[in-house]
């Protein structure tokens, strides 16, 4: 909502109120401003917080001046030489302006065009390019006539972006006075909270400053309004559905006419960001910007030629199949949930949204029918969402209005289209007000608001706040009761009704002069959070590993997840939260896999590093048979390619990573966990080579699998030669079986023996399994195996392999003798053989 | 003195004097050769000692001593000295251009976004607040109607709302649904907890806009709980995040599942309030919406708001930590380029 400050005025008295002040107690009181227009004023001094913009017109360079006589250019057809006084003389001032043009050959004018005059020098906006350019108003000269200075479009004084004729002021404009005197202006830009929608309004706005400034407010005054009368001949009313449609009023104003409005009321509705359009017109937009409550305005002969006679309005829904061609020439097909104003040919307007085309105010209306009503908010927000239709009526009434606005409304319009376009008010008005609106009264006590706001605020000092914002107060006993304003719907009763006069009092008191309190109240009952805990413990072992931390979007498309299968196709029937309002094609679906998210992210950072080590921790979202809500499962991804360690000034980088520096990564990070009874086991899984993938697993549990990007599947993303590898956990069981308490292994202070041994196997039998043996067979002397070769040979013998391990044996109660390595080493040797048929590998 | 006295002096004073240009060990060895070796004068006299005469041979017994111990001991010092010069030549050789770079080992960095979290966890936690989380694909009842939004209600156009093509589930739009679970799962306890999570909302990705983003929520429900405790708590969350000096405004704002309702602004600490960029100059940064728990939100969360009161707040930590580290880009923390997360 834009605010000229001219007009706020209007309601009330702001001397010694400076315009950075102002800014911030509309901010204060929960009206935020969000920029500020400068209108010819100077910048406020001072630190300021807010947001200033605008033109300044210079005293001595812009004044009020008129012309009194415009002639033909010498040489340029579409160009005037307009004689000019700015009070200090007559000067020639050439404007191509198209409004001049009709007074060309009228010599001395009788009532001379009062005009915004530019002196050479000034800095104005250039109104021949787009947007806002200053430029210095220089002398030129222009098909031979010297140009030294100018009189004024809106665009070029930063009014608005109309430039299509120069300005004509008011008739009473005292020529000589500097502009800004005369008009210069500050525009708030004010944002609205849903719950101050009343606050759309430059009154509203008024109140506000009036309950924060404690001045009182002057209210406007229309024509006196009368039910019934002449006007229920001209016009019928019926009301068919009074839940959707609370009040309808229909004014008339006879013998009036579409000409321009005074220019300060142009002036003003475009500062508020509104197009002028004629004197009518300008009369409903002007009383909604004023008082907040939309009107809409038929061209009452229109209505007669239809109806063939006295016109009927009908309000009432939308029949089956109904359409309506709206203002904006766009057809619009209608349904029975959505509120028609109709006459008995059908619809005139999409109620409190849109007027239809056929029947608004024209060049030649003479004859004005004014409606103001009062709709149903919540079936105008059914009707917006389908229609997805914008208008300032419809902002406002999809808001909630206050029936009582209709009247006060028609009785300010009425009285504006007189003013402004001529003609007669018509007797009476028609009012079908079926559901009258009750105001609520509320009562609170001092300690009513102690308790919620830990401050304490005499009643009498809420009542006067309360007073200025429009509630009727008066004291019960020791409590206040405060009906609420006939201009307002926000202000509920009971428990809520009470906060919400808090609230009032809270933010016109201002919410800085509440006291600061450290909570006191008794500690809840302690609960931890063990999930999150080790899911920050996976996080920072994984970085301390050398992994870095990556946040991944949850948005995704199943094209995208598709990539992880060979010729991108997916499994069939994969369920997908889908989303009905997708922001782009890429991002239909929430995310099933978090191996696709990975291999995205290596694959848009593969072009920046050799070497990439990434992981992320986050959910996946897989629909359930029967739940409405979808499992939310986390995931640990991992992500590796290229070399680990990066090259130096002089050493080489380290070889491209494999399967088993990943293996090597997921063992560090169990190992961290404290996981136990992990096994490792070769599997299948279509995105992964069939020879490098594992499952990771504890017991019966898989905790996730892991391995080498099958070959296929890498040609779906732009990978270079190195191998991809990929790991994708579930984060719940990790969490689940991780041990934030374990056992602590004692170390012996006696010395420990080590040997190496050999063993030639099958290459069949699993690494895993003869090293588990190893341990088995070792006893509790045996306290570390380490493989450190694995070779194969000819010599070895076909399919053979030899595995060597460093052993180490070691007691606590006493050094070890050969003869116990001995021992240790016969029972390994002895049982390797019995259950893996394996030989000692001769040293 | 005898004749072979006379000669062993003389001996010494010319080892002495030719141990001086000794420089390297070759010509030491040929020093000690020719002074200490078989055919050396002093060794010489040791071998003809048996021959000498029986009064003779302590005296020259005593000169020969003399004389070798006297080369010994220069040749020991010499011996050190050149040990040291071949040190320091090896130093001389060895030594590095110490302003070459490293050799970096590759370094985990947590993701900016999860630092700033941490950040928050540690505050509220030294406040007693603990943690708690809730889904990020809601119910439309979660994420609007308990929260005082029933369909169609105006407030419901504060959230642009991604809809599934599940009836009435929506992906949250703010971290405000947690408050009612965390409520239906505590009443009647006293509630302390923040809830922090990834939300998402219908918006155009800019570098200024995201479609997803992290909010902390922080909920306290209890006896007593005032604005005046929640003014007091906030305040001390901005000046353990901004500083022990941060100045803060409390401003009226609205919110359906609050009342009254406020936004915390705190004086813009890369300009000092005067106004900049990063301010929009204002001299404020928006930091948080908050304000006492709506009635109607208490009733859905099983709590008689005749009875208990609180507050909640929340605020969103993708906007403060571009101000924090000056990120131009909010689509970074998502992108997860190398490049910018390398700087963390």
């Amino acid at each position: 909502m834009k605010a000229p400050l001219s007009w706020i005025k209007d309601y009330i008295d702001l001397d010694g109120v400076g315009i950075e002040e102002i800014a911030n107690l509309l901010t204060n009181v929960g009206l935020e401003v969000e920029s500020v227009q400068l209108v010819g004023v100077e910048k406020p001094e001072g630190k300021l917080k807010n947001k200033y913009f605008g033109l300044l017109w210079d005293k001595e360079k812009f004044v009020v001046a008129e012309v009194v006589e415009v002639n033909q250019h010498p040489n340029a057809d579409r160009l005037t030489l307009c004689e000019l006084n700015d009070g200090t003389g007559i000067t020639t001032v050439l404007t191509g302006a198209p409004n001049m043009f009709p007074y060309l050959g009228k010599g001395r004018l009788e009532q001379p065009i009062k005009v915004a005059y530019a002196r050479e020098g000034a800095l104005l906006y250039d109104g021949h390019q787009p947007g806002q350019v200053v430029t210095k108003l220089k002398k030129t000269t222009i098909r031979g006539v010297e140009s030294r200075s100018m009189i004024c479009s809106e665009k070029e004084l930063g009014i608005s972006e109309e430039h299509e004729g120069v300005i004509e002021l008011d008739a009473d404009a005292p020529v000589g006075m500097p502009l800004v005197d005369y008009m210069g202006d500050v525009v708030y830009e004010v944002a609205i909270l849903p719950n101050m929608a009343r606050d759309a309004s430059i009154l509203g706005i008024a109140r506000e400053l009036s309950a924060v400034l404690g001045r009182p407010l002057r209210l406007p005054e229309g024509v006196a309004l009368e039910k019934g009368g002449a006007i229920a001949e001209k016009v019928g009313l019926e009301v068919r559905n009074t839940e959707l449609n609370p009040r309808f009023m229909l004014g008339m104003v006879e013998e009036t006419q579409s000409h321009q409005s005074p220019y300060w009321v142009r002036r003003r509705l475009s500062l508020a960001g509104m197009r002028p359009i004629d004197a009518l017109v300008d009369a409903t937009n002007y009383t909604m910007l004023e008082i907040g409550q939309p009107l809409h305005a038929f061209d009452y002969d229109l209505l007669r030629e239809r109806a063939g006679g006295k016109p009927t309005i009908i309000t009432r829904t939308a029949y089956e199949g109904e359409k309506i061609t709206l203002l904006d020439g766009s057809e619009l097909q209608l349904d029975p949930q959505i509120e028609l104003v109709t006459d008995t040919v059908g619809p005139l307007s999409i109620a409190g949204v849109m007027g239809g085309s056929e029947t608004g105010v024209r060049a030649e209306t003479r004859n004005l029918l004014i409606e103001s009503a009062n709709w149903n908010f919540i079936n105008i927000r059914k009707t917006l969402s389908k229609t997805r239709i914008n208008s300032e009526a419809a902002y406002r009434f999809s808001r909630d209005v206050h029936p009582a606005l209709a009247e006060t409304a028609l009785s300010l319009c009425l009285k504006r289209v007189q003013e402004w376009g001529g003609g007669e008010v018509v007797q009476g008005v028609l009012d079908e007000y079926g559901k009258p609106y009750v105001d609520t009264v509320n009562r609170i006590s001092a300690e009513n608001i102690a308790e919620v706001l830990g401050q304490e605020i005499s009643l009498e000092e809420s009542t006067r706040i309360l007073e200025r914002l429009g509630f009727t107060c008066w004291m019960e006993g020791r409590e206040l009761v405060a009906k609420s304003p006939a201009t307002r719907t926000d202000i509920e009763s009971g428990i809520i009704g009470q906060r919400n006069l808090i609230e009032e009092i809270a933010r016109v008191y201002g919410y800085e002069r509440i006291a600061e309190k450290r909570l006191s109240d008794e500690l809840p009952p302690q609960v931890g959070n063990p999930g999150l805990e080790a899911e920050e413990r996976i996080r920072d072992i994984m970085v301390s590993i050398g992994l870095q931390d990556t946040l991944a979007y949850r948005q995704t498309s199943p094209e995208r997840e598709a990539r992880l299968n060979i010729g991108r196709k997916a499994p069939e029937g994969l369920a997908y939260v889908r989303l009905k309002n997708p922001i782009t094609p890429e991002r239909t679906v929430m995310r099933r896999s978090a191996k696709a998210t990975m291999l995205e992210l290596l694959e848009y950072n593969a072009k920046f590093r050799p070497g990439l080590a990434l992981f992320e921790l986050g959910p996946v979202f897989l629909p359930v048979v029967g739940e409405i809500l979808p499992h939310e499962a986390l995931r640990l991804s991992i992500g590796m390619t290229g070399a680990w360690d990066m090259a130096s000034w002089d050493r080489p980088q380290s070889p491209a990573m494999d399967f088993f520096d990943l293996k090597g990564v997921v063992e560090a990070l169990l190992d961290g966990l404290h996981l136990e009874g992990v096994k490792f086991q070769a599997v299948e899984h279509p995105s992964f080579h069939p020879g490098k993938c594992a499952e990771v697993r504890v017991g019966k549990e898989i905790l996730g699998v892991m391995g080498e990007l099958h070959p296929q599947v890498k040609k779906n993303y732009a990978f270079g030669q190195n191998p991809v590898l990929v790991a994708e956990f579930d984060g719940e069981a990790l969490v689940r079986l991780s041990n934030a308490v374990f056992t602590n292994r004692p170390i012996s202070s006696y010395p420990a023996m080590v040997e190496d041994i050999a063993l030639i196997v099958d290459e069949s039998v699993p690494a895993d399994e003869l090293e588990a043996l190893i341990w088995q067979a070792g006893g509790k002397l045996l306290v570390d195996v380490k493989l450190f070769d694995v070779y194969r040979d000819a010599r070895l013998g076909e399919g053979k392999k030899s595995l060597a391990y460093q052993l180490t044996y070691q007691a606590f109660d006493r050094t070890l003798t050969d003869k116990d390595a001995l021992n240790i080493r016969n029972r390994i040797v002895k049982q390797t053989k019995n259950t893996f048929g394996a030989v000692l590998r001769s040293q | 003195m005898l004749e072979i006295e006379e000669k062993l002096q003389a001996e010494l004073a010319r080892g002495i004097e030719a141990l001086q240009t000794v420089a390297d060990a070759e010509s030491l060895e040929a020093w000690k050769q020719e002074f200490l070796g078989k055919k050396s004068l002093v060794m010489q006299v040791y071998g003809s000692m048996g021959k000498l005469a029986k009064e003779e041979r302590p005296i020259i017994g005593k000169a020969v001593n003399q004389a070798k111990a006297g080369l010994e001991a220069t040749l020991a010092e010499k011996e050190e000295a050149i040990k040291a010069a071949s040190q320091q030549e090896a130093f001389t050789k060895e030594t590095l251009d110490v302003t070459l770079p490293g050799r970096k080992p590759r370094r985990g960095r947590i993701h900016p976004l999860h630092l700033t979290l941490r950040q928050i966890y540690r505050i509220f936690g030294d406040m007693g607040f603990q943690i708690y989380r809730s889904p990020e694909v809601e119910t439309d009842d979660y994420n609007f109607t308990f929260l005082n939004m029933p369909p169609y209600h105006p407030a419901r156009d504060m959230w642009d709302t991604f809809y599934t093509d599940k009836e009435g589930v929506v992906l949250r739009t703010h971290t405000s649904p947690g408050q009612v679970r965390v409520m239906r799962e505590r009443a009647p306890e006293n509630i302390r907890v923040i809830l922090p999570g990834t939300t998402m909302r219908y918006e155009q990705l800019t570098a200024r806009s995201e479609i997803e983003f992290i909010q902390v929520e922080l909920l306290v429900v209890g006896k007593g709980i005032t604005f005046a405790d929640m003014r007091g708590t906030l305040n001390d969350f901005a000046r353990r995040t901004f500083g022990e000096n941060a100045r803060t405004r409390l401003r009226p704002s609205f919110f359906p599942f609050t009342e009254p309702s406020a936004e915390m602004d705190v004086e813009c600490f890369v300009c000092d309030g005067e106004g900049c960029g990063v301010c929009k100059g204002t001299g404020w940064l928006e930091i948080l919406g908050c304000g006492m728990v709506h009635p109607t939100v208490l009733r859905y969360g099983g709590y008689d708001p005749a009875v208990y009161s609180g507050f909640a707040a929340g605020m969103g930590i993708d906007r403060s930590t571009l101000m924090r580290y000056h990120i131009d880009d909010i689509r970074h923390f998502r992108n997860n380029d190398i490049r910018f997360l390398e700087q963390f």
